[in-house]
């Protein structure tokens, strides 16, 4: 019986252990495909699969053999001791001597391939070609209005890069500071209207943000912010201050209310509260909100799209246009694809404790 | 002069300093800085403005200057504001101050999401350029036209097969991980991909469809092809067949949320009382059951709140479209179909209806939302 059990456990164990490699291995096998293809030479990803980079048996040429004009060529044909029709040599037949013959062409090319099983080793050569493409780009010198001439980096990913990095930074802090501000304000002052207020905050946690862009976009227009950084950083603040502001409400406002009183009572202002108590209690929720908000605003192409287009492109759009432009151009949009990732997989690896703790609490109440 | 004496100030010095702090003091001296302060500040702030709005210095510099622009210039908002509140006499010094505090983030949101939820609201009963009260016509074609309707039936698709799928893989893999010692290795790998962009997703995910095409010879690059090609079949333009195209995008959001849909189950599991666990198996109940009579019922609160977030997040779907199809060969969906509404034809009417419809949508869910949020907080 006890023995059994112990037989029931491992298979068991087994089992599970099976299913959730499998599962792995189908979640990571897309993203190891354009890992590998970005180091491969721009003429190879086009000839074969990027998998064909790892051992294994290929048919490889070794011959050319042209029927003679007699042979009809829409009847039987016979070669290698084989007699078939030419929809099977098409396919492919194999031959008493292991080679294997297959049509080449249509029917007049009367050609047919011969070729051989074979292993295949590691003979593909990587390289840092792409990368180089994709990081420095061209040279752009043109005259501005003054008449001054300027050279600049042309639209390549580095500027996109930096672009990305002037709107995640100060995209990221400034809401928080705001948030952090409010929630303060929310958690521990009285003030006429404060439930309303909440309660709108509440509200607009789940309004989506395409509510917003058109008039967001006319004001913009008008105020001349439209594809500013500081405006993007304010759409940003805008889009981010609802759950800031919730998050680090729930925060703060569990904070003991001992400790504040006392201090009020040492004659602290509010102000001296929230620079010397709160902000240094509050630094785990300000982290897991920073990097919720980091990565979003890394990975964010809409509110981008809208509000910086062309002008201070950030690194998804940088990507996105390559993939709408040079469709095809796989050596060039992997090795993008996997500089757009980078940073953000580094700081989400790095960080992952702060952003679970974050999205735990983010988790909009069902 | 020593040191003693330089750390205890001369009698001399402290005159001088008690005639500044009077002179302060002054109600002339008390308006008089309580203007200068915030005129400084406000010009400081609107140089760095005109600089940042104006954009043409060097990246790198543009880079740094808004950085300390953006995150000092609000530092010195709160600082100069909250030192002009209390300037003011007591009383209204403490009315005041808290709006010092929630101020300006009540300001932001209010122009960013409280009243664009209004002018969306009457843009959407106006002509394309907003010059003529056009009545419901906008709603019209947002609840009947064929494209629209099109976008309501794959938004449909992707709230229907990408939430189950994220939830219930999501809860499958938290389950099974929970009783394995590589736990975190197997949860890392499927979290991953939420730290990509949907357009980084978008690529790695076309990569995977590619199709090169029929013909003798040709080694298809794509990994489903291949596959596919290796088991006999013929390859596809995946992307390009509808109505299973819009299966294989859902797919990539599949991708990206189960991780989501993982971590907050795993945690919920872990929450799952061992008492009650080896209560049941001790009363002979097989895996299967404890799975489905306890862990789920268990867990019910946080399984509801994990699919409202992914329900919402698919009725928002749009990159992942817009980089892989553009919402072409019928998979347009409804936020796609507002971008294009709104920025390649210009018209802001009917884009305003299509996102009041995107509000309608997840309406039950604010009202839930504000119901659940003020019966936690009876005495806020």
């Amino acid at each position: 019986m006890a023995k059994g059990q112990k037989t029931t456990k491992r298979t068991q164990s087994f089992w599970t252990n099976f299913v959730l490699i499998l599962i792995c291995v189908i979640w990571m096998v897309p993203v190891i495909g354009i890992l590998i293809t970005s180091f491969l030479p721009s003429e190879d990803i086009f000839k074969t699969g990027w998998w064909t980079v790892f051992p294994h048996k290929e048919d490889i040429e070794i011959d050319r053999v042209v029927l003679p004009e007699d042979v009809d060529v829409n009847g039987p044909i016979t070669y290698g001791g084989k007699t078939a029709m030419f929809e099977e040599w098409q396919r492919g037949i194999e031959l008493d001597d292991g080679t294997k013959a297959t049509w080449y062409g249509n029917k007049r090319t009367r050609t047919l391939v011969i070729s051989k099983n074979q292993w295949v080793g590691f003979t593909t050569k990587l390289t840092l070609e792409n990368y180089k493409d994709v990081l420095t780009g061209k040279t752009i010198t043109y005259k501005d209005a003054q008449g001054n001439t300027i050279t600049r980096v042309g639209n390549d990913l580095s500027g996109a890069f930096l672009n990305s990095l002037a709107v995640s930074i100060p995209g990221t802090i400034i809401p928080i500071l705001i948030a952090a501000f409010a929630a303060f304000g929310f958690a521990w002052l009285e003030f006429p209207g404060r439930n309303i207020f909440f309660t709108i905050i509440v509200a607009l946690l789940v309004v989506p943000l395409q509510i917003a862009l058109v008039p967001i976009l006319q004001d913009y227009v008008s105020l001349g912010l439209n594809g500013t950084f500081l405006g993007i950083w304010l759409a940003h603040t805008g889009f981010g201050l609802p759950l800031a502001t919730y998050l680090l409400f729930n925060y703060i406002s569990t904070l003991p209310r001992e400790l504040l009183e006392s201090a009020y009572i040492d004659g602290a202002s509010n102000l001296t509260i929230f620079t010397n108590l709160i902000l240094p209690l509050s630094v785990p929720a300000l982290a897991s909100f920073a990097i919720f908000q980091f990565l979003w605003l890394w990975n964010d192409y809409l509110v981008a799209l809208v509000f910086l287009g062309e002008k201070n492109q950030t690194v998804t759009i940088a990507v996105a246009r390559l993939v709408g432009e040079k469709g095809q151009d796989w050596h060039l949009m992997t090795a993008a694809a996997f500089v757009s990732m980078i940073l953000p997989l580094i700081v989400f690896l790095a960080l992952q404790r702060y952003f679970v703790r974050g999205l735990m609490a983010g988790s909009v109440k069902g | 002069m020593n040191l003693a004496q330089a750390n205890t100030p001369s009698p001399n010095n402290n005159n001088l300093f008690a005639k500044i702090v009077n002179w302060f003091g002054s109600t002339l001296g008390k308006i008089l800085v309580s203007i200068l302060v915030p005129a400084v500040t406000f010009i400081v702030l609107w140089q760095g403005y005109l600089f940042l709005s104006a954009a043409n210095a060097p990246q790198i510099l543009q880079v740094i200057v808004a950085i300390v622009w953006g995150v000092g210039g609000v530092a010195l908002l709160y600082l100069v504001t909250n030192w002009l509140v209390m300037k003011l006499p007591a009383k209204a010094a403490r009315t005041l101050q808290p709006f010092v505090f929630v101020g300006p983030a009540i300001a932001i949101m209010g122009w960013f999401l409280a009243i664009p939820v209004v002018r969306s609201l009457i843009a959407s009963f106006r002509n394309a350029l907003g010059t003529e009260w056009i009545g419901l016509d906008n709603y019209i074609y947002a609840f009947t036209n064929p494209r629209m309707l099109e976008t309501f039936r794959n938004n449909a698709l992707w709230m229907v097969f990408g939430t189950s799928f994220s939830v219930g893989l999501g809860l499958l893999i938290a389950f099974l991980a929970d009783r394995t010692k590589a736990e975190v290795v197997y949860k890392s790998i499927i979290f991953t991909p939420m730290a990509i962009s949907f357009v980084g997703a978008g690529v790695i995910w076309k990569f995977v469809y590619t199709y090169k095409g029929i013909g003798v010879g040709i080694q298809e690059i794509g990994l489903l092809n291949a596959i596919v090609s290796a088991l006999g079949g013929t390859p596809q333009p995946w992307l390009n067949i509808p109505p299973w195209n819009n299966f294989f995008l859902i797919v990539i959001m599949i991708w990206l949320q189960t991780g989501y849909a993982m971590v907050i189950l795993s945690s919920a599991i872990k929450g799952v009382p061992a008492e009650l666990l080896e209560a049941a198996r001790i009363d002979g109940a097989t895996e299967t059951r404890v799975f489905f009579n306890i862990i789920i019922p268990y867990i019910k609160g946080t399984l509801l709140t994990v699919t409202t977030t992914i329900v919402i997040f698919s009725l928002k779907t749009f990159d992942i479209v817009r980089v892989m199809t553009g919402g072409n060969y019928g998979t347009n969906v409804i936020a796609n179909e507002f971008y294009l509404q709104s920025f390649t034809y210009n018209d802001a009417g009917k884009a305003s209806a299509i996102a009041i419809v995107l509000l309608l949508l997840v309406t039950p869910v604010i009202v839930n939302n504000i119901r659940s949020f003020n019966e936690q907080r009876k005495g806020f």
